[in-house]
């Protein structure tokens, strides 16, 4: 069939009928995915949207015959172009592998092989497929990818791509045998917005050029409307709602779908307003929080902040390397100031150092207009109660041998505060705050989610009654949904005790959201500051131009009730 | 099959009951709670290697402590030239030794030197290595690198060789006892443990964790013991285990060889020691000492083995 034929065809390439998963576990027999259907046409993006756990990259790998050891497909079909792969033996799903359909997986930093040369990776895939596999054809593949001198690229280890670079050479890999289907798992996730943004542009010029049809794997509600004509939202291993892209965002109808395209970041465009506080009283909703306090002094001011780390070139020598270059801002008390920047930017090294984890090399911190550089062991301890840490990785963030309660209660064991019995009492109250169950304090982080972890690391924060919460990365982690929920948590906990929030971030989504003032960096320097709502719509650097057309989404056009 | 039309994409909906809607992100109440312990003893108890190796060492152990229980022999008293070498006999069931003694008995009351050897060996090197080893991984930089090379040297030696030279040293030579032999096992036994303990404090070390407790206003030292150590601690253990073993082996090395312990004291290394003069005239004077320390040895490297699937961080639920 040729590519115009095919392209006309009515008759679908993947068809995936009533499918069902089952991973064997100790315990049983736990159902993945259950009544999962989906069509992809020749030539045509699907999207399967859902959180972590949904069984949407099951249900991919299942196509591709991938499943992990203790899993199998014990329901349904999987129709690729009229053949049931279900039933297909393992020989022939060797052959369509690559040849027919072919494979973007998730996390470029660790899916190259590191001991073998990029053009030897591109190599083994041709050759696998049967196809010429000289210098030349592995330099045209590359040259594919859009990665410049590709003949020099191919003698490269994957050590010296980066991770974008990579993501181009799996894709490239992915893409080399021509497949008929293109199976994106989360292609992007590990990758900068602006990053993500050319590579799924990429992507889609490729797989259109060659009339690829793609199954794109996504938790972005807002990245899978963007991108893919058709959206299929599964959720605790079902498909829940599927269809056009446009008709799922404007015209949502199951309550999951309601929930999400609610909660999407990327289509929301207010900052979020306490929730206890809209109860109290409702003209207070129009007055933003900034316009508030904008009376209220600084209660961190940061001035001509510089952090210079000497990197060790060989034996006895060393370069500079600036990461931090002449930062200033300040946060007004009541206030959350966002630092927004890409990897490498220096934003988390801005916040290690306000922390007084890490001494600047030269510039000041005034907290509360005294400066944090040089305090004593009593004031230094007195500082740490009063500004306190939310890291990114919930589940490194908690000490996996210490219980929930030992948890929360170690900072007032570490300041001396209170007896056994108002400790406990404090813990309860915390617990409550955060919205978690009492029963929660004898479990251990490992029985919890994400999320919940999350919590537990802001009641623990929360713990010394701080004036100033710094959450470097602190809803990156989470899925769409816990994320919206750990916002609002933030923003009611701000509204009840009148926090200050250091906000450090990739994310403008998030920024919008929560942020009254950002300050953008950019390897090392600060290129704009200003309100958000100034930033947004008016912003002046090209830099922060092209960080809010990468947030996915931006481009697409929606009815006013929803943006 | 239904025809499909590429402008037309039907919206489905699935049905609501079927697919009913949780609150984002629910607490499952109905789970016991369980900690890194608690879940490797939850692990442990089924399986049966775990359950031979800890009978075994419990058996062991009570044998080492309460030797009277098992034989009413004095091992040493009744010897009789008469019955060198002569087979199992009414209330000796393992026939006797060259010297006439009764080799059952000699057994029993041998294994208190060779799991004393064992035990307080390892707790030696754990000592000494853990808190070195802890100390390089926690501090690092110039710390670090001295002490890793000064266990190098020792790493360098083969323990027996090692050994050999130390035990000639006049004053061990003239003071050989379990204590000699102990400090000797411990001088080239604790590198190894020091390795294991830097490598996972180092792992732990910049967990963020630790960090946050830091920034709570947990000093240095406090988060190496509260928070450092305690998730540094399940590869050591089983390091421990496993050398444990070991130790015991190269007691009886070390007595074959007529440097380990004196003579007088009875321990199965002894006493392969004495056997070879009869290795072929009787050889299960030796086969019983040797058998009883493979038996030992067997169980504590199958416990270990036990101990590390059960403590591995990666299969662990997150």
């Amino acid at each position: 069939m040729t590519l115009i034929q095919e392209l006309n065809s009515t008759e679908p390439l993947l068809e995936i009928r009533d499918l069902a998963i089952t991973f064997s576990s100790s315990t049983g027999d736990v159902p993945a995915v259950r009544n999962a259907h989906l069509t992809v046409m020749p030539g045509e993006t699907v999207a399967i949207v859902g959180e972590s756990g949904s069984g949407k990259s099951t249900t991919a790998l299942a196509a591709i015959g991938l499943l992990p050891g203790n899993g199998r497909v014990t329901g349904g079909r999987i129709l690729f172009a009229g053949e049931d792969l279900t039933q297909a033996g393992p020989k022939r799903i060797m052959e369509l592998r690559g040849n027919s359909i072919g494979m973007v997986p998730q996390d470029p930093m660790s899916s190259l092989n590191p001991v073998w040369k990029i053009g030897a990776q591109i190599k083994e895939t041709l050759r696998a497929n049967g196809l010429p596999s000289g210098p030349g054809d592995v330099a045209q593949v590359l040259a594919e990818a859009g990665l410049p001198d590709a003949e020099r690229r191919a003698r490269q280890f994957p050590h010296e791509f980066s991770g974008g670079m990579r993501q181009r050479a799996l894709i490239a890999i992915g893409l080399s045998c021509r497949p008929r289907l293109l199976i994106a798992d989360e292609p992007t996730s590990a990758l900068d917005v602006t990053v993500q943004r050319q590579i799924l542009d990429h992507l889609e010029n490729m797989t259109a050029d060659l009339g690829t049809a793609v199954l794109l794997i996504t938790h972005d509600l807002g990245l899978a409307a963007e991108r893919a004509r058709k959206v299929v939202v599964m959720y605790k291993g079902q498909v829940v709602e599927s269809g056009s892209a446009q008709e799922i965002l404007t015209n949502p109808r199951h309550p999951y779908t309601k929930r999400l395209v609610e909660a999407a970041p990327s289509l929301s465009s207010r900052r979020i307003q306490s929730a206890r506080a809209a109860g109290i009283d409702s003209a207070d909703l129009l007055a933003p929080v900034a316009e508030a306090a904008a009376a209220a002094d600084n209660v961190i001011e940061v001035q001509d902040l510089t952090k210079v780390f000497k990197l060790r070139t060989g034996f006895g020598k060393s370069t500079d390397f600036t990461a931090v270059d002449g930062v200033s801002f300040a946060i007004k008390r009541g206030t959350t100031t966002a630092v927004v920047g890409e990897s490498g930017s220096g934003k988390s090294t801005v916040a290690r150092m306000v922390l007084n984890l890490e001494t600047p090399t030269s510039g000041r911190i005034l907290f509360d207009g005294v400066e944090t550089a040089g305090l004593s062991r009593g004031e230094l301890l007195k500082f740490r109660r009063r500004v306190q840490p939310i890291f990114q990785d919930p589940y490194g963030s908690l000490d996996p041998m210490y219980n929930i309660f030992r948890t929360i209660e170690e900072p007032l064991r570490v300041h001396k505060i209170g007896d056994s019995r108002s400790r406990e009492a404090k813990v309860r109250k915390l617990l409550d705050q955060v919205a978690l169950p009492a029963s929660v304090m004898r479990r251990f982080p490992n029985e919890l989610s994400g999320g919940q972890r999350q919590r537990i690391a802001i009641a623990r924060a929360l713990a010394l009654d701080p004036e100033v919460v710094i959450c470097d990365e602190a809803v990156s982690a989470l899925d769409v949904l816990v994320q919206d929920q750990i916002l609002n948590l933030l923003a009611d906990l701000q509204q009840e005790l009148g926090l200050s929030y250091l906000f450090i971030t990739h994310d403008l989504a998030v920024v919008r959201q929560i942020a009254d003032h950002v300050c953008v960096m950019d390897k090392g320097r600060l290129v704009e500051t200003g309100s958000t709502d100034s930033v947004f719509a008016s912003p002046r650097q090209d830099y922060t131009r092209a960080l809010l057309a990468a947030i996915p989404g931006a481009r697409l056009e929606l009815p006013p009730e929803v943006a | 099959m239904p025809e499909y039309r590429r402008d037309h994409i039907e919206h489905y909906v699935a049905p609501i009951e079927e697919t009913p809607l949780q609150a984002t992100d629910k607490v499952a109440e109905d789970v016991q709670p369980l900690s890194l312990w608690a879940e490797a003893w939850h692990n442990l108890r089924r399986q049966p290697l775990f359950i031979i190796a800890s009978v075994l060492i419990l058996l062991i152990v009570v044998v080492a402590l309460l030797p009277g229980l098992f034989t009413q022999t004095e091992p040493n008293a009744n010897c009789q030239l008469a019955n060198s070498d002569g087979g199992p006999a009414p209330g000796h069931p393992l026939g006797f030794t060259v010297q006439g003694c009764d080799v059952y008995a000699r057994l029993i009351y041998g294994t208190q030197a060779s799991l004393t050897v064992g035990i307080f060996a390892t707790l030696g090197a754990l000592l000494v290595g853990g808190v070195l080893g802890a100390i390089a991984g926690f501090h690092g930089g110039w710390l670090d690198s001295v002490i890793a090379r000064i266990g190098d040297v020792f790493f360098a030696l083969p323990l027996i060789l090692g050994a050999i030279i130390i035990m000639q040293l006049p004053f061990f030579r003239e003071n050989r006892n379990v204590w000699t032999v102990v400090i000797t096992l411990v001088v080239f036994g604790w590198p190894q443990v020091a390795r294991i303990t830097r490598g996972a404090v180092i792992s732990v070390r910049n967990a963020d964790f630790v960090t946050a407790a830091r920034s709570l206003g947990v000093s240095r030292a406090a988060a190496l013991v509260r928070h450092v150590i305690p998730n540094a601690l399940a590869p050591v253990i089983v390091v421990a285990t496993v050398n444990l073993g070991i130790f015991i082996v190269a007691e009886a090395t070390l007595s074959f060889l007529g440097i380990g312990l004196p003579p007088a004291v009875m321990s199965w290394g002894n006493d392969i020691s004495a056997a070879q003069v009869s290795l072929r005239s009787n050889p299960s004077t030796l086969l019983w000492p040797a058998a009883a320390l493979s038996v030992t040895v067997l169980s504590f490297i199958m416990l270990g083995d036990a101990l590390r699937d059960a403590l591995d961080p990666k299969a662990r639920k997150r």
